[in-house]
């Protein structure tokens, strides 16, 4: 019979369910990055002139910074002139209704299982699917805009409420913010814009799901979401690609804001394609996503579960302006193979009153490697201001790592901040004691790291909690065995 | 229903036997004490019986149903019918225990052939059998085993137990760490499980749980095999003369 170790070892070798590629005419910019390329993305998407000199800035600042290097992760340097920054499927416009949509397009995110319709499974969703760098499809506009809720792809926001993209872009992440927002500033091609008005309570879950086709090209969507006084609103953002030999980029910007008593709540399930057993290909994920609670008592809630990605780097943060503002951040990290991630969060309590609360659940199998990292700051105005945070990581075999550097600064003496870390293996005893109750060895692993994660799989909506429970059990198949 | 012939069995990795040449034959309805000091090999059959890890089965056979026992995983065995109730249940932090009660329940069904239960019938029946053994409602909440007492621990194995309905039943020292309150219902709940199909391998150091779970048959064991057998009157000659006396300077 296998130890738990071999079990662990078993399960990486099945393959990335998502990693069909489909064969479609893509319209694609010439390869590589310069001036010309931004402008001509620009100029694809019909963008206002303050648009293009906005990215023209954010490219020129890019130019003088260099990559950063203090995460623990690997890599080879990138060839920023290999990639394609711009490919879009080939129709002459943009599909006017749900039913214009090109028939290979709709076929493959029916094999992705989200079917680009608004009926049965996807009822109580509003899907925004992005294919490459551009948006396909939205579901579900009209029936929001009655609200006068906005959702849809950046890129229609910036025709139809150039107003309100120019007044809040940038604001949270900032061109210059960091090497991959500076390049996403740049060249990002498409996203999703949400907002919601005053007093409005979306009536359901917004979504955004992303997915790289074409060979060599990266995917820098860029994400605002602004939620007016006393509203509140629930986003999900899915992510898959074909299973390549090499590598892509993925860089994207996410910003929210929250004003005075509105609330959101943003989920991620991120499964880009992790690489092979020996970590060939994969997508790199270099994401910068950040939240403001500009408004009192504001919330922002962050819940991921990483199991994709050849590496991933991501931070979602929360800057707590409005005094008693609230920032959450629950995430269940996977790496199997030869992942690496390092990824974690930054609270920073400015207003008075301000809490956070951190939860972070980091699984580790195979060969990978991960970090967590997060920043805790308490400025010296943030009276009363607290912080909890819970870090648990779990080992599943002897070749893989868990490491947790936090860093705590506090400038105000009525602060309070509290940090708990674990770290526990997966048990021969309880593979055994799941086994002898007629539990499949893989199932067993499941449990377990489902059990590991339960605090956060709570804060996920019903519609993505059923599949993150799956996708954890799939992410370490092969892990032991 | 079980026949275990001439077994041989030495820890993993280590030279030394624990079980030599170990012989049992089990028939339905029937109740087996294995009593026997420790060290005696008790545990280890139990778990070269489940199919638990970290073993090496040197010699011999162990037929169940017709089945190569020992060629089969864990779950098959599990799903053929053989139910081990540990000495030592494991804790699941974060599964609830009515979660992975119908987990395994439903495994064993798939592993069958049998349609899964519903939620709903899952739920009657487990509410149903807790209460027969005398578990609160809001324990069936709890994570698995997770800060249970010892005698909670023992309970919810009888539990699994009776949802799981097996063919053949282990009992690994489930006397273990029980007051008498504890035992007499533990004890109860295994009782209403024996049926003329259903054959039971009682573990134990004590005569004290086979007031309780009287057995058909007594079989003493030491130094990895069976020393002697008997009635049910063997255990109670145990009790008066102590493993020394009974077998000589040898135990």
């Amino acid at each position: 019979m296998a130890t738990a170790l071999e079990t662990v070892q078993d399960y990486t070798a099945k393959a990335y369910k998502y990693g069909f590629s489909t064969a479609i005419e893509s319209d694609m910019a010439p390869k590589g990055l310069n001036e010309d390329i931004v402008r001509l993305i620009s100029a694809k998407k019909n963008e206002p002139e303050w648009m293009t000199e906005w990215r023209l800035e954010a490219y020129r600042r890019w130019l003088t910074m260099e990559e950063p290097n203090w995460q623990k992760v690997g890599y080879p340097p990138i060839d920023f002139q290999e990639i394609y920054f711009y490919a879009a499927p080939k129709t002459k416009e943009r599909p006017k209704s749900l039913d214009d949509i090109d028939p290979d397009i709709r076929e493959t995110y029916n094999k992705l299982g989200i079917p680009i319709k608004e009926q049965e499974i996807l009822s109580g969703v509003a899907v925004d699917y992005v294919w490459d760098s551009v948006s396909v499809a939205t579901t579900f506009r009209a029936k929001l805009q009655e609200l006068g809720i906005i959702f849809g792809s950046f890129s229609d926001a910036l025709q139809s409420h150039p107003e309100l993209v120019k007044k809040y872009l940038g604001t949270v992440v900032p061109q210059g913010d960091n090497y991959f927002a500076a390049l996403n500033s740049a060249v990002f091609t498409d996203g999703s814009f949400v907002y919601i008005p005053k007093g409005v309570r979306c009536p359901m879950e917004l979504s955004t799901y992303f997915r790289i086709n074409e060979m060599n090209t990266g995917q820098f969507e860029r994400t605002l979401i602004i939620a007016e006084e006393g509203s509140y609103v629930s986003y999900l953002e899915g992510c898959t690609a074909p299973q390549r030999d090499e590598n892509q980029l993925h860089a994207a910007v996410v910003e929210l804001i929250t004003m005075d008593d509105a609330e959101i709540k943003y989920s991620t399930v991120q499964n880009w394609y992790p690489g092979d057993a020996e970590g060939k290909g994969g997508i790199y994920n270099f994401v910068t996503k950040r939240g403001a609670c500009r408004g009192k008592r504001s919330k922002i809630s962050w819940t991921q579960v990483e199991t994709g990605s050849a590496i991933t780097w991501k931070y979602p943060s929360c800057i707590l302006q409005g005094d008693d503002s609230v920032g959450e951040f629950y995430s269940v990290a996977v790496t199997n193979n030869a992942q690496q991630a390092d990824t974690g969060t930054k609270m920073i309590h400015i207003g008075k009153r301000t809490r956070s609360r951190i939860v972070s659940k980091g699984i580790s199998a195979g060969k990978a490697d991960q970090t967590y990292r997060g920043l805790v700051r308490v400025l010296k105005g943030a009276e009363g201001a607290r912080n909890h945070t819970q870090c648990d990581s779990m080992l599943i075999g002897d070749k893989c790592g868990a490491h947790t550097v936090p860093y705590i600064e506090i400038k105000n003496r009525t602060a309070k901040a509290e940090h708990e870390a674990t770290t526990s293996k997966i048990s021969d005893d309880q593979l055994f004691y799941c086994r002898a109750r007629g539990i499949s060895e893989e199932d067993a692993v499941a449990l377990v790291v489902n059990g590991f994660c339960r605090e956060v799989m709570n804060e996920l909506p019903m519609e993505f909690a059923v599949e993150a429970r799956k996708l954890l059990g799939i992410s370490l198949e092969g892990s032991v065995g | 229903m079980l026949t275990i012939k001439d077994l041989d069995v030495s820890i993993a990795g280590e030279d030394k036997p624990v079980i030599k040449g170990f012989s049992l034959e089990v028939k339905p309805g029937e109740v087996h004490a294995v009593m026997g000091p420790n060290g005696s090999g008790k545990s280890t059959l139990s778990y070269v019986l489940a199919g638990r890890d970290g073993y090496e089965v040197t010699g011999g056979t162990v037929t169940f149903m017709g089945q190569d026992l020992l060629e089969m995983e864990p779950e098959e065995r599990a799903a053929a019918g053989i139910f081990l109730a540990m000495q030592y249940p494991v804790e699941i932090p974060g599964v609830a225990n009515s979660y992975f009660l119908r987990q395994a329940v439903n495994a064993l069904k798939k592993a069958r052939g049998e349609p899964a239960m519903s939620a709903a019938d899952f739920m009657k029946k487990l509410k149903a059998k807790a209460e027969e053994i005398g578990i609160r409602p809001e324990f069936l909440k709890r994570d698995v085993n997770a800060g249970f007492s010892g005698g909670e621990k023992k309970r919810n194995e009888i539990l699994q137990l009776a949802m799981l309905e097996p063919r053949l039943c282990i009992l690994d020292e489930t006397d273990s760490g029980l007051d008498i309150d504890a035992l007499r219902t533990v004890s109860d709940g295994v009782n209403a499980l024996r049926t003329p199909d259903r054959a039971m391998i009682v573990i134990t150091h004590y005569q004290r749980l086979l007031d309780y779970i009287v057995p058909d048959h007594v079989h003493v064991m030491a130094d990895g095999k069976i020393r002697k057998s008997g009635g049910k009157e063997l255990a109670l000659e145990l009790e008066e003369q102590g493993y020394e006396g009974l077998l000589g300077r040898a135990a």
